[in-house]
């Protein structure tokens, strides 16, 4: 063999290698859930209820994300400031973060013994242990999934385009929402959708910082860990649901956008 | 891809599986020695130190909720013995045939834990509005201890208490850690939760008449590789070095 030919054959058993790898367990998940056991699972009030709450947290933590996001992602791609550098790698510090570490931070920092905790008390504002406090988990750990694809997405809109819309007139707002926007709109969306994954798995920040209560707090990955010990075959079902509505905004989001959203972003 | 990044892509891949490779060799000289002890929460610090003390070698810990660590048996992940806040938990391994005759080997008593400068000074306290509970959840041995003084309380001052809970945790030090942080106002833990945290906060004692006899269960995980120093660790906690850091924690020998 020659030498291209063992480096493709190198590159192809590795690729296989992840393929299994990644999805083994996935597989596992339906392998030992019938579809009966699935929609049954549903059945459950906790299941549902907990179904409710991560959709409704995940959907609101995702609008702050991108209603903040997309400004600030633009500004970090189209202006050269001063510690530019800093800033870019400091919002998207969280993606390192442990979760854990998160949901002691955000008690540190929100928490009623927290630095700004007098100050949330004094406005009246409760977080922990609040459904507030899971939506604020829940924008820490996902938010730099979005802010990193928006600022790729946007550094590869051609500045020709920018300079032909204000050449013809159009201010600089007006040119974002009906030029760069648009232009970038698959890579915003594909940062949207990972941040969205990444929020509907979101855990261990959301177990310190808010808890866990029925309804209030306990989003499915919480509701999960608690019937593992309790029953093992639901705790796998609940998991298949999870499993599915993220693997369904995936897919959305791959159609939504025609083809790999984060190779348009590139 | 230039190949330049190519190359460097690899080296560095080739650099981390290197050093992983290297900290697993360094691991491996003491994991077919290390025994693998699976233990409720509530006993990290007494059994950490009975760890560094043990006789018969190295020993590694997992500490986490009773109720997973049993289910984690039941799933295949076992460790050499089994440690748990309670005794139905290691009973129904038994009965299973997944674990050895359990050992009873400690005590404990399940208190309403506040800040060490808390307006809740009773029970009866927890129970008024607006005051901020933290529980176990309901499978976990604390969570299940709780309920039961509950159950015992005249109505309506469980279901006040039961109104006031914000947080179920998985298990013990998930409460302290909600109460160290002021998230809740009060939360019911064993006293030697409270005793570790060093005056940071405040048991408050529970009548006798509510009291639930919590008692600890050892047993050795079947099909171990380690049996013999599995027993003699278990045997430690009944009576020897591993009692001894238990007495020393606050836990009470265990009940008749």
């Amino acid at each position: 063999m020659t030498g291209p030919r063992v480096f493709s054959v190198l590159l192809g058993l590795a690729l296989a290698g992840a393929v299994v790898f990644l999805t083994l367990p996935i597989v596992a998940i339906f392998i030992d859930t019938s579809p009966g056991r699935l929609v049954e699972s549903l059945g459950d009030p906790t299941a549902r209820e907990a179904l409710r709450l991560s959709l409704e947290t995940t959907a609101l933590a995702l609008a702050i994300i991108v209603l903040a996001g997309t400004p600030a992602a633009y500004l970090m791609a189209t202006r050269d400031f001063r510690g530019r550098a800093v800033v870019q790698t400091l919002v998207e510090l969280p993606l390192v973060l442990p979760p854990a570490a998160a949901g002691i931070g955000l008690l540190a920092a929100l928490g009623p013994r927290g630095i700004l905790g007098g100050t949330l008390e004094r406005a009246g504002v409760e977080l922990v242990l609040q459904t507030a406090g899971v939506v604020v988990a829940l924008v820490l750990v996902a938010a730099p999934f979005y802010l990193r694809q928006a600022e790729a997405a946007f550094s590869a809109v051609p500045t020709s385009a920018i300079a032909a819309s204000r050449t013809l007139g159009a201010g600089e707002a007006s040119t974002l929402l009906r030029v760069v926007v648009p232009t970038a709109r698959p890579g915003l969306i594909a940062g949207a959708a990972l941040a969205w994954g990444r929020a509907l798995g979101e855990f261990g920040a959301t177990l310190m910082f808010a808890g866990s209560f029925r309804g209030v707090t306990q989003t499915v990955p919480l509701a999960i860990y608690e019937r593992f010990s309790v029953d093992f075959p639901a705790a796998l079902a609940l998991s298949a649901v999870l499993v599915c509505v993220s693997f369904a905004l995936l897919l959305a989001v791959k159609l939504l956008t025609g083809r790999g959203g984060a190779v348009a972003a590139r | 891809m230039r190949p330049a990044r190519v190359g460097q892509l690899l080296a560095a891949a080739a650099t981390a599986m290197l050093v992983a490779a290297v900290l697993a060799g360094c691991g491996r000289r003491d994991a077919p020695g290390a025994l693998a002890v699976s233990a409720a929460a509530s006993l990290r610090d007494p059994l950490t130190r009975y760890g560094y003390a043990f006789a018969g070698g190295p020993v590694r810990f997992s500490f986490a909720g009773s109720d997973q660590l049993a289910q984690q048996v039941r799933q295949g992940a076992k460790p050499d013995v089994f440690a748990s806040a309670n005794t139905s938990l290691p009973g129904r391994l038994y009965a299973e045939g997944l674990v050895e005759r359990p050992t009873v080997f400690a005590g404990n008593r399940l208190v309403l834990a506040v800040p060490a400068r808390s307006e809740v000074r009773s029970l009866a306290d927890a129970a008024r509005p607006g005051v901020k509970v933290a529980i176990g959840s309901a499978s976990v041995p604390v969570g299940s201890y709780t309920r039961e003084v509950l159950a015992r309380l005249p109505q309506p001052g469980a279901e006040r208490v039961m109104a006031n809970v914000r947080s179920e945790e998985p298990d013990v030090k998930g409460i302290v850690g909600k109460l160290t942080q002021g998230a809740v106002d009060a939360g019911f833990v064993y006293v030697t939760d409270v005793t570790a945290t060093k005056g940071t906060l405040r048991a408050l004692e529970l009548r006798r008449a509510l009291q639930p006899s919590v008692s600890y269960a050892a047993a050795v995980v079947r099909g171990t590789k380690h049996l013999a120093r599995a027993r003699k660790f278990v045997a430690g906690l009944v009576a020897g070095e591993g009692q001894r850091e238990l007495r020393a924690a606050g836990f009470e020998p265990p009940p008749r």
